[in-house]
């Protein structure tokens, strides 16, 4: 689809195609037909391809800069341990692709085989789709409007070869707009277990999770719960600990029992899992004794009781 | 962060009133986060209604005689961006301030703004790097949290100026959370000198690379 005009009443309203904004916009033909308004064939395509995708988790953040990638890389390494256990991480942070780097897989590239594309693996249990791998140089930009990105992101469910996968991780860049949109939209009639929402203690963050929950309530997506990131921090030298981004309001556990959500857990700021992400490596690895490397393990293991306590069922959630 | 949450904003025969956050009126400010019922309201638009906001935002709101124009952007190059370059770029001059933390993964993506900035001719001003390093309140030791070294690297792969670095503070957090005056209250802070630094840098520096 192309440019939409300033004042697109949406494809599938019923100005489409008749408002006043629609006049020489080149999808006006379409959208007046009502071709618009019927459901996209995509979601049925992408439900047949999630028959083998067990359970699928949506990262979550209101605000960038929290951590959320971070987690999503280590949800999957921490899952993937267990080699029986068959992980897929999808970036579709399409202007941010970080996971790449985050994962030692920058440089490369996707393959097409005869049944769509392939994941690039890091190990043998565990796959990763980016649009970083799309492009050929770091400095590339992806400067996309949101019907392009929302493309990219309809590709990356119905024509990646996922193969047989206990968990699917979707990362997603900060906010409540067009990607998420479209990723609950698309995964609509496959059924996402739920969302796992990122922040960091202090009320800047606290404020935009509590919008990012809102829009979980308005899409019907169930939350697994909160985590805690860049909790406190304690210093290497003295081990004396420090509340770098102070809870001014009682940090996400105030906010969780509020809301009436669970707090999955708080993860300590560790210097070594910015170095750890920097060089590509698994920070539950590098650093089996981190007190954050428990409080990472032990989220993993609620994400998990939380997915095995309810199992895919057919659902339908509101379309946006 | 600017102790202007709940302000109401007005219309004029010029527009819509920006919101004032000082008693000397010197700083003023529009936001989304105005026009909302409540704190908690979630903005769930695609790109097209949030590229005609921010048109808006420009062109009707009435700001009056301005020295500088600041426009805080979310993460990324999409329509946001976009939109406010194509906006505002009839007004020159315009520039580019941008903001990366020390490790390489953020100096991953934050090249790619500069590649957005370099697409779409926006000069870039200078880089910062947040978040650098965070001295123990109780030892003095000091400990590079998010790694080190990004917001150089970046600037000489872009070929750009390097502002400076701004420590982490808790007390700058704080403040920002509490609605406090943070130049006022923490002339102190190992982050001022570098906040002042900074825009000191950007003030001499803006005029000549922008005209």
């Amino acid at each position: 689809m192309e440019e939409v005009p300033q004042g697109c009443p949406g494809t599938g309203s019923a100005q489409a195609g008749r408002g006043a904004s629609c006049q020489g916009c080149p999808n006006q033909r379409l959208c007046a037909s009502g071709a618009g308004a019927a459901p996209d064939p995509a979601i049925e395509e992408i439900k047949e391809k999630m028959k083998t995708v067990k359970h699928k988790i949506l990262v979550l953040s209101g605000k960038g800069g929290v951590g959320k990638s971070t987690f999503s890389a280590h949800l999957a390494h921490g899952l993937a341990e267990d080699e029986n256990t068959q992980v897929a991480l999808l970036d579709i942070d399409i202007c941010g692709p970080s996971i790449p780097k985050i994962m030692g897989l920058e440089g490369e590239q996707v393959h097409q085989s005869g049944s769509g594309w392939s994941p690039v693996f890091v190990e043998d249990n565990l796959g990763v789709m980016s649009v970083g791998f799309l492009l050929s140089s770091p400095d590339d930009a992806v400067i996309w409007r949101g019907p392009k990105k929302n493309g990219m992101i309809k590709q990356f469910l119905r024509d990646v070869d996922w193969g047989e996968v206990d968990y699917l991780i979707v990362d997603t860049p900060p906010g409540t707009s067009d990607e998420h949109l479209s990723a609950v939209q698309y995964l609509s009639a496959a059924h996402i277990d739920g969302a796992v929402i990122i922040t960091t203690p202090q009320e800047v963050s606290l404020q935009d999770v509590r919008k990012e929950i809102n829009f979980c309530h308005k899409v019907k997506l169930p939350i697994i719960g909160v985590v805690e990131n860049m909790s406190v921090f304690i210093c290497p030298k003295c081990k004396k600990e420090t509340q770098i981004f102070p809870p001014t309001t009682g940090g996400a556990e105030v906010m969780c029992q509020d809301l009436k959500i669970p707090l999955l857990g708080k993860v300590p700021l560790d210097p070594h899992i910015g170095k750890s992400c920097d060089k590509g490596q698994s920070f539950l690895m590098d650093a089996p004794d981190s007190p954050a490397t428990f409080a990472y393990r032990s989220i993993i293991q609620r994400i998990q009781e939380f997915c095995g306590h309810h199992p895919p069922k057919e659902e339908h959630f509101l379309s946006s | 962060m600017l102790r202007a949450q709940g302000r109401a904003v007005h219309q004029c025969d010029s527009g819509w009133v920006p919101v004032f956050v000082d008693q000397e009126q010197s700083i003023s400010l529009m936001s989304v986060g105005f026009l909302l019922e409540s704190p908690d309201e979630a903005v769930v638009w695609r790109g097209p209604k949030k590229n005609a906001l921010i048109k808006q935002f420009v062109a009707d709101v009435a700001w009056g005689q301005l020295d500088y124009l600041v426009v805080d952007t979310p993460p990324g190059t999409s329509d946001e961006h976009m939109a406010a370059v194509e906006a505002l770029r009839p007004y020159s001059p315009l520039g580019a301030l941008v903001v990366t933390t020390p490790q390489a993964v953020s100096v991953g993506d934050v090249r790619r703004e500069l590649t957005f900035c370099r697409k779409t001719g926006l000069q870039v001003v200078g880089v910062v790097e947040n978040m650098s390093g965070f001295v123990c309140p109780h030892c003095a030791e000091c400990t590079n949290v998010f790694s080190r070294g990004g917001g150089e690297v970046l600037a000489s792969l872009a070929g750009v100026p390097f502002l400076g670095s701004v420590p982490l503070d808790p007390e700058l957090t704080r403040s920002l959370e509490e609605g406090q005056d943070f130049i006022r209250d923490f002339p102190k802070s190992p982050a001022f000198p570098a906040l002042f630094s900074i825009a000191q840098k950007v003030m001499s520096e803006a005029p000549a690379r922008l005209s």
